[in-house]
C-alpha cells in the first residue's frame, strides 16, 4: 500500500514549471501596474487625499474591478492561464467573495448569496482580523 | 449461478436491448459525438438551475431510449437510476415525473455497474421483463458540490478529471438481443491510502484491479479472453497507473480502453480526461454498444469505477475508497 | 522615463510576489484560500518587522495591490489604534483601516450576485 502511494507520486504528472511561473509573474505585474495607474489617477483629480487614502481608494476601485469582472464570468479565464498571478492580487480576493455568492444565488438571497458569500474568503477575514487583534493587544503590554 | 464468492454467471443471460446517450456541449465536439443520439448545446438545457438541467438529461436519456427500443413508458417495469448529487436527488426527481417504480443506487461514478447488476439480476429471478438503468452526471452541479463555484479563478491541478455533461440510459429486457450480459463480478471496497480529491484516478486504479484479479481468480479467464476491457474513468494517469499495478502480477492489458481517457480526446482542458457517472454510461451507451451490436467486438467487461468520498470525509482528512463491479457482457455466438 | 522606471519597479514587485505564490502552488497543490491566508499573513508579519515600507517605497503598488497590502493594512492599523485611543483603538483600528475594501467587495458582490448567475464553462 506504501508503495502504491510512493508509485503514485513517483508517476503523477506535474505542472510545468516554467510557462505557469512566467504567465503568473506576467499578469500579477500588469494588474498592479493597472493599480498604479488608478494611483496616479487618484493623485492628479484629488490632490487633497493623504498617501494612506489614496491608497485605499486604489484598493477599492481594484477590489470593485476584480468584481466586475467575475460578474461577467471573465476572470476564471484569466485565472485559468494566470494562476497565483490573478489570485494573490486583492481582485483575487474579490473574486473569492464573489464566485461563491453569484454560484449560490439560485438557493435565494438569505441562504444562498449571502451566506455563501464567504466559503473562501471567509479564513482571510478571520486570520486578518485576529491577527490584528493579536499585535494591537500585544503592542500594548509592551 | 453463484460461480464464487464475488462471480455470479446468469442462468439466463439478459439481453441489452437498447441503448440511448445525450450529451452536453463540451462533449458534442468529441471525436465520438456522432455515436450520441443527442447532442444540447446549452448545458442549462432550457431549465433554471442545472440540478433540473441533469434532470431533464436524465428524462430525455430514457425517452429517447424508449424511442430506440420501439416501446412505450407502459412497458417498463422498473428504473433503476444513479447520480451524484446529493442523496441521489437528480435520479429521485427525474424519475418522479415519469411514474414509475424506482430504485436509487449510489456507488459514485460506478453507480451503472451497480445499476446492471442489480437490473440483471431482477430479470434473471424471472419477476421483470423490462428494466432501464440509467446514470447521469454534470459539470456545473458536481464542481458546485464537490469543489469550487464556476467563477473561480483557480487553475486545475494537473492530475484532475473534468465531469462529463450527459446521461445515458440501458434497457435490459427480456426480449432477446444478440448482446447479453452473461455475469458479473462484484467489487470490493479498495483503499490504497490516496487522498488527494483531486487524483480520482490513482484512488480508483486499485479498485479496478482488485476487481479485475479477482475476476481473473474466480472465473479461471484471462485478460486475452475478452475483445475490450472497458473501465469506467480512471483518466489517463489512472489508466497508467492500472497498466503499472497488473505489470506486477505479470498481467498485460492490451485490450483496455478508458471512457474517461477516451471521451475528450487529446484535449489539454480536460487534463487527465473524463469523469462522472454519465462518462461511462454514455461512451457504453453510445459507443461500445454500437460496437457490440455491429459485431466488431463480441466480448467485454466492462468495468465502471467510483471514488466513494464525500466533501465532509476528504476535509476530515480520511482517505478515499473506492469501488469497480466488473459486467461481462458478451455478444450470442452464432 | 522616471514614470516608466517607476512602472517597472511596480510591475517587477508585484509579478515576483505572484511568482513566489505560483512557485507554492505548482510544488503543494494548495488551494486559492490557502494561498491567501498566507500572503495575507506575510502581509502581517513584514508590516510589524518594519520591511514593509521599504518594499512599498520600492514598488509602490506592486506591494500594496497584492493580498499583502491587505494584511499590513490591518496590522499598521492596530497599531496606529493602539497609538491614539489605547485598548478600543488596538482592537477596531486594524478591521477599521480595511474597512472600505470591506465595503466595496461585499456590497459589489451582493448587487451584482442579485443579477448575475455563473456562466457555463466551455473549452
Amino acid at each position: 500500500m506504501n508503495n502504491y502511494l510512493k508509485m503514485v507520486e513517483k508517476s503523477s504528472p506535474k505542472t510545468k514549471m516554467l510557462p505557469t511561473l512566467i504567465m503568473a509573474f506576467l499578469v500579477g505585474g500588469i494588474i498592479c501596474c493597472i493599480g498604479e495607474g488608478f494611483l496616479d489617477m487618484y493623485k492628479t483629480y484629488f490632490p487633497m487625499l493623504t498617501e494612506v487614502e489614496l491608497r485605499n481608494a486604489t484598493s477599492m476601485t481594484m477590489i470593485f474591478l476584480g468584481v466586475t469582472l467575475t460578474a461577467f464570468g471573465l476572470y476564471d479565464k484569466i485565472g485559468y492561464y494566470a494562476g497565483a498571478g490573478s489570485i494573490i492580487p486583492i481582485t483575487g480576493f474579490a473574486n473569492s467573495v464573489m464566485s461563491p455568492a453569484m454560484e449560490f444565488n439560485r438557493e435565494g438571497v438569505i441562504y444562498g448569496v449571502c451566506s455563501k458569500m464567504f466559503v473562501i474568503a471567509g479564513p482571510i477575514i478571520v486570520f486578518g482580523v485576529t491577527a490584528s487583534v493579536i499585535i494591537g493587544l500585544v503592542g500594548m503590554m509592551l | 449461478m453463484r460461480i464464487d464468492k464475488n462471480t455470479i454467471y446468469f442462468d439466463n443471460p439478459v439481453s441489452i436491448y437498447s441503448t440511448s446517450s445525450i450529451v452536453g456541449p463540451i462533449e458534442s465536439k468529441s471525436k465520438y459525438r456522432n455515436y450520441f443520439d443527442e447532442r444540447v448545446d446549452d448545458d442549462m438545457f432550457g431549465e433554471k438551475s442545472y440540478e433540473k438541467a441533469e434532470c431533464k438529461f436524465q428524462i430525455r436519456a430514457i425517452q429517447q431510449l424508449l424511442n430506440n427500443a420501439g416501446l412505450y413508458i407502459d412497458n417498463i417495469d422498473l428504473s433503476i437510476s444513479g447520480d451524484l448529487i446529493n442523496q441521489i436527488a437528480v435520479s429521485s426527481f427525474a424519475t418522479r415525473s415519469l411514474n414509475l417504480p424506482f430504485i436509487g443506487v449510489y456507488n459514485a461514478c460506478a453507480s451503472l455497474g451497480e445499476a446492471l447488476f442489480l437490473g440483471a439480476s431482477l430479470i434473471d429471478s424471472g419477476n421483470y421483463n423490462n428494466i432501464t438503468c440509467t446514470t447521469s452526471s454534470h459539470f456545473a452541479s458536481a464542481e458546485r458540490q464537490y469543489r469550487f463555484p464556476l467563477e473561480l479563478g483557480n487553475q486545475k491541478t494537473p492530475t484532475s478529471q473534468w465531469t462529463v455533461t450527459g446521461a445515458g440510459s440501458i434497457l435490459l429486457s427480456t426480449m432477446n438481443n444478440k448482446t447479453k450480459i452473461k455475469g458479473a463480478t462484484l467489487g470490493t471496497i479498495t483503499d490504497y491510502g490516496v487522498i488527494d480529491v483531486n487524483n480520482m484516478g490513482a484512488a480508483m486504479a486499485p479498485a479496478v484491479y482488485t476487481t479485475l484479479l479477482k475476476h481473473f481468480e474466480e472465473t479461471g479467464r484471462d485478460a486475452d479472453y475478452y475483445d475490450c476491457i472497458i473501465t469506467g474513468d480512471l483518466g489517463k494517469f489512472g489508466s497508467s497507473l492500472l497498466k503499472q499495478l497488473l505489470s506486477k502480477d505479470n498481467i498485460q492489458l492490451s485490450n483496455h480502453f478508458d471512457c474517461g481517457a477516451m471521451i475528450y480526446g487529446d484535449n489539454k482542458k480536460a487534463i487527465q480526461g473524463g469523469s462522472g457517472a454519465g462518462c461511462c454510461s454514455v461512451m457504453f451507451g453510445g459507443y461500445f454498444y454500437k460496437l457490440l451490436q455491429k459485431k466488431q467486438i463480441n466480448k467485454v467487461l466492462f468495468m465502471p469505477t467510483g471514488a466513494l468520498l464525500s466533501k465532509d470525509t476528504s476535509l476530515q482528512g480520511e482517505t478515499i475508497p473506492s469501488i469497480s463491479h466488473a459486467i461481462i457482457i458478451e455478444n450470442d455466438e452464432e | 522615463m522616471e514614470v516608466f522606471i517607476r512602472y517597472l519597479q511596480v510591475f517587477v514587485t508585484g509579478g515576483l510576489i505572484c511568482f513566489v505564490g505560483q512557485v507554492l502552488i505548482n510544488k503543494t497543490n494548495m488551494t486559492s484560500a490557502r494561498i491567501l491566508v498566507l500572503f495575507m499573513l506575510i502581509g502581517v508579519v513584514l508590516e510589524i518587522t518594519g520591511a514593509y515600507s521599504y518594499i512599498v517605497d520600492f514598488g509602490s503598488s506592486g506591494a500594496t495591490i497584492p493580498i499583502c497590502g491587505f494584511g499590513s493594512n490591518l496590522a499598521r492599523g492596530a497599531l496606529k489604534g493602539l497609538e491614539e485611543n489605547g485598548f478600543l483603538g488596538a482592537i477596531s483600528g486594524g478591521l477599521s483601516s480595511v474597512a472600505g475594501g470591506l465595503s466595496t467587495v461585499i456590497v459589489s458582490s451582493f448587487i451584482y450576485a442579485l443579477i448575475f448567475k455563473s456562466h457555463s464553462k466551455k473549452f
